[in-house]
């Protein structure tokens, strides 16, 4: 069967915007949880968030699309662009119909459609933009790449939350080994209004610490829910084949193993589903656990799911068995583009040697019985990563990565 | 163009501009007068959203059907300026 592989990174991220200064923050450390400031969070439990600042979207976005995209679609199309142009990859030399577009998503364009709603209710029907006939809906990041590119291959968005990410590269993988021979993948999701922000407190794992460095500590013994923060990251998905023949600068590593797995319904005292999804992964990669060099965690930061994702990773890999991180620390959840940025991170951690610290938590809770990193990058070589990823309402999604120069 | 509720041209393009944006490569200061909304890089959902606005400015009712008729910026403002039903200018 043929590999897919990651030849493009584009990353718009709180504690960096762009592929090379989101790794030079995240190694060093920085990150980009703060108080909100989108809009007032007063009446709100939770008030931090990671903001992606410094984001001018006129520098990046043609007028025409002004009017018709929300921030989420604009920062969707920006890290596009980079990771277009990080795989060198002369879009008119391949096929329309030889080209796709999977993307994550949760709750489509909410800052959009809040806005419109907004002119709905105020001042009436006569106020209410034209385009939020599309511009609000979850799958319009796909189709607006799609549109702005011309890919008319297969194409598609998923709907898992946080698990969103990893489904999309999935899925986009499908298609390429199918025989479409690039297929742009990933998630980007941006939801800082208050309609947004709203049905995610009602989930109730949300901070509700108005610190920034103690709010979001996975794996302590100190967690109390996580920070949600915007961006993600775009991956561009080659046939190896292909982007060879087309003399791809760089391919970044393979994606060799994925896998989705259903919680039980709550009350059926059936075990969780990650550690399944984690171990078909490995399997479909061809791999064992012994053979993974690095796990990317989901990281909920709420004790009972730290718990049962420890309890995947050491029932796979035993006590301490394997490093695990969790840069997300310094992003915050990013709803459907977390597991993307992730991606993103496991495959520059591939590429130089290095796996990102864990912020804010000084050490894991002993009951875990993880090699968290924590304090500051850890130096070693790494073939293969795992990166792992739930989304709120029982998905769960493993994804493998593998170096592929050797 | 002489009273003051009647729309121009700069009007129109003004509006064009807020509501849909300018395609790469056209310069609606340029003499757009008969060239065709498509030629201009609009398609109807952007002719919807500027006519909207058009209304909500001017306080006129243009009919759907008749706007999709008005394929040029001189079509659309006879429309807006002989049919249209202006009231106060807001």
């Amino acid at each position: 069967m043929t590999a897919a592989v990651v030849t493009g990174l584009g990353v718009a991220a709180p504690n960096g915007l762009g592929t090379e200064a989101f790794w030079k923050a995240t190694l060093a450390g920085r990150s980009g949880l703060a108080a909100l400031t989108r809009f007032d969070p007063a009446q709100y439990p939770s008030v931090l968030a990671g903001e992606i600042k410094g984001f001018t979207a006129e520098d990046h976005i043609p007028s025409r699309l002004m009017p018709q995209t929300d921030h989420m679609t604009r920062l969707a199309l920006a890290a596009t662009d980079w990771a277009i142009g990080d795989a060198g990859a002369d879009l008119r030399q391949l096929p329309e119909y030889g080209m796709g577009v999977v993307t994550a998503a949760s709750g489509g364009a909410v800052e959009f459609g809040q806005r419109e709603l907004e002119n709905l209710w105020s001042k009436g029907k006569e106020y209410v933009s034209a385009y939020q006939s599309f511009a609000w809906f979850y799958a319009v990041n796909t189709g607006q790449i799609s549109i702005r590119h011309k890919m008319r291959g297969p194409s598609g968005v998923l709907l898992t939350e946080q698990a969103g990410g990893i489904d999309a590269i999935g899925h986009a993988r499908r298609h390429v080994r199918k025989g479409t021979p690039l297929v742009v993948s990933g998630g980007v999701d941006a939801a800082l209004c208050p309609w947004g922000w709203v049905p995610q407190i009602a989930s109730g794992r949300m901070s509700t610490v108005a610190d920034p460095d103690r709010a979001y500590l996975p794996f302590s013994a100190d967690a109390c829910g996580y920070v949600v923060g915007e961006g993600g990251a775009v991956v561009i998905l080659e046939d190896a084949a292909s982007a060879r023949e087309r003399g791809a600068p760089r391919v970044y590593g393979e994606v060799a193993g994925y896998a989705a797995t259903m919680d039980p319904a709550p009350g059926t005292g059936r075990p969780a589903g990650l550690r399944r999804a984690a171990e078909n992964a490995i399997a479909d990669a061809g791999l064992t656990p012994g053979d993974i060099d690095v796990v990317f965690a989901d990281a909920a930061g709420v004790p009972e799911l730290d718990r049962t994702e420890a309890a995947a990773i050491t029932g796979l890999f035993g006590r301490h068995g394997v490093p695990v991180t969790a840069p997300k620390t310094m992003t915050g959840r990013l709803l459907a583009g977390g597991a993307a940025l992730d991606v993103a991170t496991a495959l520059l951690s591939l590429r130089d040697g290095v796996i990102p610290p864990t912020v804010n938590v000084r050490a894991p809770a002993p009951e875990h019985g993880l090699d968290l990193v924590t304090g500051g990058p850890r130096d070693t070589d790494l073939r293969s990563a795992l990166v792992l990823a739930r989304g709120y309402g029982g998905f769960n999604a493993a994804l493998v990565l593998r170096r592929t120069d050797g | 163009m002489s009273t003051g509720s009647t729309v121009t041209l700069a009007d129109l393009t003004r509006m064009l501009r807020e509501s849909a944006g300018e395609e790469e490569g056209v310069d609606l200061d340029g003499d757009v007068l008969d060239v065709s909304f498509d030629d201009l890089g609009y398609d109807s959902l952007a002719m919807l959203q500027v006519v909207g606005q058009i209304q909500r400015e001017y306080g006129v009712r243009l009919p759907d059907e008749t706007i999709a008729d008005a394929e040029t910026p001189r079509a659309l403002l006879t429309l807006i300026n002989t049919t249209g039903e202006i009231s106060q200018a807001g």
